[in-house]
């Protein structure tokens, strides 16, 4: 089991490396002025020039990239050219957002989207089944940002229940950082009022986020609990006298869940490129705003990093998905 | 004294894209504890419909009763509801089904499967696990699990207390069938039906097989339905054997009788189609012909269009009659060949 | 006898055909999504030429009636320009689509290309390829998009090559995995010993016979690249106005909430109409083209 989890381990970094290549190849190869970007429009030549040096941006740029890919080994991220801060800072302080409402979001299309899912697959093909495969089309095709500006203009502004973005008041002190999630931290810090309030400012993003996933974990659950369903092991269980509900709710759940959670997986790394939009939309301060505000000065360390990041996130939690899929399917973990 | 289990004139229509199948027609049979019956046939002649008719496990619709009884210790099974349908599987009634690799569930234990059994078995007689009606959760439990593993003891599982917390995967398939076996027997059932049960093993664990399921009647004084297309398991397995061709029993009786004054054409062909070892080179005959369409079937006999025998009394539908002691034939020509 | 077993062939693929169409026409929701998509394709062709206000969709201003509620005259009121919000929506399909189309078509081209060759070649090859695309769906695409969108500029053309670049890896692995399978069948290994060339038996034999899985990805595909041309509209690196564009037209309405709501509501559904119909539609053709997909 460790050496399987080492193994998987290792195989990160020539990903990871890959990564860095096609990053760097897109930034440098693309015409973009980052440098006169950064400087202002009314820099002088001798500014510009001075700058680009400063950044190491005169290198050839197999130099750029040996500097770049030494300095990630010792956990140096690159300075951003329009900020000025070390990116690894940012990066710690916008991360934990987005892990949080991604997390957020995945909690909810897993808690809503495998029951409905088992719902839709027992009422196969009655009125439940149709309501939910319509409905989970049209989820599926909502711009999340639409629905996020809907969300915004029904709940935010004309019902005022919940505010319009962000992630917590500004006048107010944020729950003492452990974890990053502002929702744990004020849990572990027992302070239910930042709790909730932390999970009102949650709440919109959360949904917009969750919807499309929702609706293909519905449909993939669906599936396969009606793949299940049909196995001669439930025909079994059914002339030996088991209860339809022990059946479905033991049997075949675990089962289903098993072929749904590869699903779960690629969802992830979905959502953590997913969150540009929602961020925008809700101003909450995670990477996506982050590399967002990067793009658009071409500022070319944040987005190499963000994507990275990401893409390493992506398959530690695909790493994760695998051992899961061993413990619940003993099939693959004695092999 | 009701017989354990009496099917009476049962018949049973398939809706279809094509039209009503009629899949059963007029199936006529009584089992009594300790008989092994074989129910032979090609596929497609009804075989399994009928044994999983006594389950109630074919699904309505797009399956209907049209006509009969299945009588199970005298109450008609096909008139229960669910529930008390419920109450009869796994505790009445057990199964057994062809594939030992698709019917164990692969994602949990030998011992999980088989508590779930006996537990549902124990709902509706407390006796099963040996303890009164009052006892506690974890006590049903814990009793659940010692009858798991005396039952796996029983049915040949070597070292049975260890093996029940294994998983499907980690046994053969002869032993997998074993552990079916048990899982079937496990709520002390009075009929056991089992639905080709050594058809996907190997032929040295088929004979160990049949030889446990010969065993288990006399333990557990069951009754027994055993179908099978190996007129070969039959003779070595059955006390009695009843011949189905598309829907409908040809013939029947005790094996000897059966086996060796076989009477009804369509019963001759199949034994004519055993490979023995005393048929010279290419004197094995097969059968021309092909199972009738079930949707518009041949009026009267349905093997008529098949049969060497055929007259124009075939176009009526056959009535049974008594060749020996309890040695039925469903065909009016070897009828009146046998009383000229 | 070879003509007669082409027409044999012909005749069951005018059967298989008619099956798929009854089977199409089974599905209500199928329906309802090729009309949909009708729809879209309609104004695709005639909306900026049917826009009650075209003088609007050029880029002309009406500011005395500025930000007008819905009404007869203005069905979807009017912006902050005083254009005409139906006018804009109308005039904003054809960007949408054909841009989407334009992402779709040159993603499955590159995909089928990429696919192709890793899968009929296999070894080394086969390995770069692949492993090649596996890091490219790795990288996070509406970000690699964004980037590659903002370092060559503004304008539909870098928009789509900027999505597209990140959208082939899909489609070459279903195609690699398909070509594979198909590699091993008896009519490749009968067009092999009868020697066609290689090239002969990829494109003559393999990819026709890849053809539905690639319908029914660029057809269920369709909406999502809609979709991220609008999310590259709305971030503001994408079409610049005045080319009325659904997403762009949805980030400038945003800061006229709530109180002129509409500039905002009507781009968004329309954008949500497009994208509903073209993912019903494309439920409906996995279904029937590819029933092994089908649960």
């Amino acid at each position: 089991m460790l050496r399987f989890i080492f193994r998987r381990i290792l195989l990160i970094l020539p990903v990871l490396f890959g990564l860095t290549v096609i990053m760097f190849v897109i930034a440098r190869v693309l015409p973009g002025d980052p440098v006169g970007l950064a400087a202002g429009p009314n820099a002088t030549r001798e500014e510009i020039e001075a700058l680009a040096r400063e950044f190491g941006l005169d290198q050839p740029i197999l130099g750029q990239y040996w500097t770049y890919v030494s300095g990630l080994a010792q956990g140096d991220f690159g300075t951003s050219i329009f900020t000025r801060r070390p990116v690894a800072d940012d990066l710690a302080a916008y991360l934990p957002a987005t892990l949080e409402l991604v997390f957020s979001a995945l909690l909810i299309a897993i808690v809503v989207g495998i029951p409905a899912g088992l719902m839709a697959a027992i009422w196969r093909n009655r009125w439940p089944d149709y309501l939910s495969n319509i409905l989970s089309v049209a989820a599926i095709s909502m711009p999340r940002f639409f629905l996020g500006l809907l969300l915004q203009l029904c709940f935010a502004m004309w019902l005022m229940w919940l505010p319009l973005g962000g992630r917590f008041p500004i006048i107010l002190e944020p729950p003492p950082g452990v974890t990053g999630f502002y929702t744990i931290d004020a849990l572990l810090a027992g302070d239910m009022e930042s709790f909730q309030t932390a999970c009102r400012y949650l709440a919109m993003p959360a949904i917009a986020m969750s919807l499309s996933p929702l609706a293909t974990i519905l449909r993939m659950m669906r599936a396969a609990t009606i793949e299940v369903m049909q196995q001669d092991y439930v025909t079994t269980a059914r002339a030996l006298g088991l209860s339809p509900r022990l059946i479905v709710f033991k049997y075949v759940l675990r089962n289903a869940i098993s072929s749904s959670l590869t699903l779960i997986g690629l969802y992830f790394g979905w959502l953590l490129g997913g969150t540009v939009l929602v961020e925008t939309v809700f101003d909450w301060p995670g990477v996506g705003l982050y590399a967002t505000s990067a793009i658009v000065a071409q500022d070319f360390m944040p987005v190499v990093s963000v994507a990275l990041v990401i893409g390493a996130l992506f398959i530690s939690v695909n790493i994760v998905i695998d051992l899961l899929y061993g413990v619940i399917n003993p099939k693959v973990r004695y092999q | 004294m009701a017989s354990l289990l009496e099917i009476r004139d049962l018949h049973l229509s398939m809706h279809s894209f094509e039209g009503a199948a009629k899949v059963l027609s007029g199936v006529t049979l009584s089992v009594e504890k300790g008989q092994i019956w074989g129910l032979v046939g090609e596929t497609g002649c009804g075989k399994s419909l009928t044994g999983l008719s006594v389950s109630r496990l074919v699904r309505t619709p797009p399956a209907e009763y049209t006509r009969g009884k299945i009588l199970l210790n005298g109450t008609d099974v096909l008139t229960l509801d669910e529930p008390r349908m419920r109450a009869l599987r796994g505790r009445r009634i057990g199964m057994i089904f062809q594939d030992p690799t698709t019917n164990l569930n692969p994602s949990f234990r030998i011992s999980t499967q088989l508590i779930d059994v006996a537990l549902a078995a124990a709902r509706h007689d407390s006796k099963i696990l040996g303890l009164p009606a009052t006892a506690g959760r974890w006590a049903r439990r814990q009793a659940a699990r010692r009858l798991a593993i005396d039952m796996l003891t029983e049915v040949g599982i070597p070292d049975a207390a260890t093996r029940v917390d294994d998983y499907p995967h980690q046994f053969s398939g002869g032993m997998r069938q074993r552990v079916l076996i048990a899982m079937a027997l496990v709520g002390q059932p009075d009929l056991l039906i089992a639905d080709e049960p050594t058809t996907a093993l190997d032929v040295s664990v088929q004979a160990q097989i049949l030889d446990l399921l010969k065993q288990m009647v006399t333990v557990h004084d069951m009754g027994v339905v055993l179908i099978t297309h190996n007129l070969g398991v039959v003779a070595q397995t059955c006390t009695h054997v009843a011949v189905m061709y598309a829907g409908a029993i040809v013939e029947k009786g005790p094996i000897r009788a059966v086996l060796t004054d076989p009477a009804h054409p369509y019963t001759k062909a199949l034994m004519q189609a055993i490979p023995r070892r005393d048929v010279a080179r290419g004197a094995l005959q097969g059968l021309p012909g092909a199972v009738p369409n079930l949707v518009q079937p041949p009026a009267g006999c349905r093997f008529a269009p098949r049969c060497i025998l055929a007259q124009p009394s075939c176009s009526k539908v056959p009535a049974e009659h008594e060749r020996a002691a309890g040695h039925l034939v469903a065909c009016p020509v070897v009828q009146a060949a046998h009383h000229a | 006898m070879i003509e007669r077993h082409l027409s044999n062939k012909r005749s069951a693929r005018a059967e298989a055909l008619r099956r798929a169409f009854y089977r199409f026409r089974q599905s209500r929701l199928s329906l309802i999504g090729a009309a949909m998509v009708a729809t879209v394709v309609f104004f695709t062709l005639f909306g900026a030429v049917l826009a009650p206000f075209p003088e609007h969709v050029d880029g002309g201003v009406d500011t005395s009636n500025r930000f007008s509620a819905p009404s007869l005259a203005h069905p979807f009121g009017t912006n902050e320009l005083g254009q005409d919000v139906l006018s804009l929506v109308m005039a904003g399909t054809p960007v949408s689509v054909s841009a989407g189309f334009a992402v779709v078509f040159i993603g499955s081209v590159l995909g089928v290309i990429v696919g192709a060759l890793a899968g009929f070649n296999g070894g080394w090859i086969d390995d770069v390829l692949m492993r090649f695309s596996d890091l490219m769906l790795t990288l996070p695409s509406l970000i690699l998009a964004m980037a590659v969108a903002a370092a060559l500029g503004p304008g539909f053309g870098n928009m789509i090559i900027a999505i597209a670049l990140a959208w082939w890896p899909g489609y070459a692995r279903l195609v690699r995995g398909e070509v594979l399978q198909a590699r091993e069948e008896v009519y490749v290994a009968a067009a092999r010993a009868i020697g066609a060339s290689p090239f002969r038996v990829l494109f003559r034999h393999i990819l026709p016979n890849i053809v539905s899985p690639v319908i029914v990805k660029m057809s269920l595909d369709m909406g999502f690249a809609i979709l991220t041309v609008a999310a590259l509209g709305f971030i503001g690196i994408g079409v610049r106005p005045p080319t009325p564009e659904w997403g762009t037209q949805l980030s400038i309405a945003r800061s006229y909430m709530p109180d002129f709501w509409w500039t905002a509501v009507f781009p968004g559904l329309a954008m949500f109409m497009a994208v509903f119909g073209f993912n019903l539609l494309g439920d409906g053709l996995r279904d029937v083209l590819d029933p092994r997909a089908r649960r």
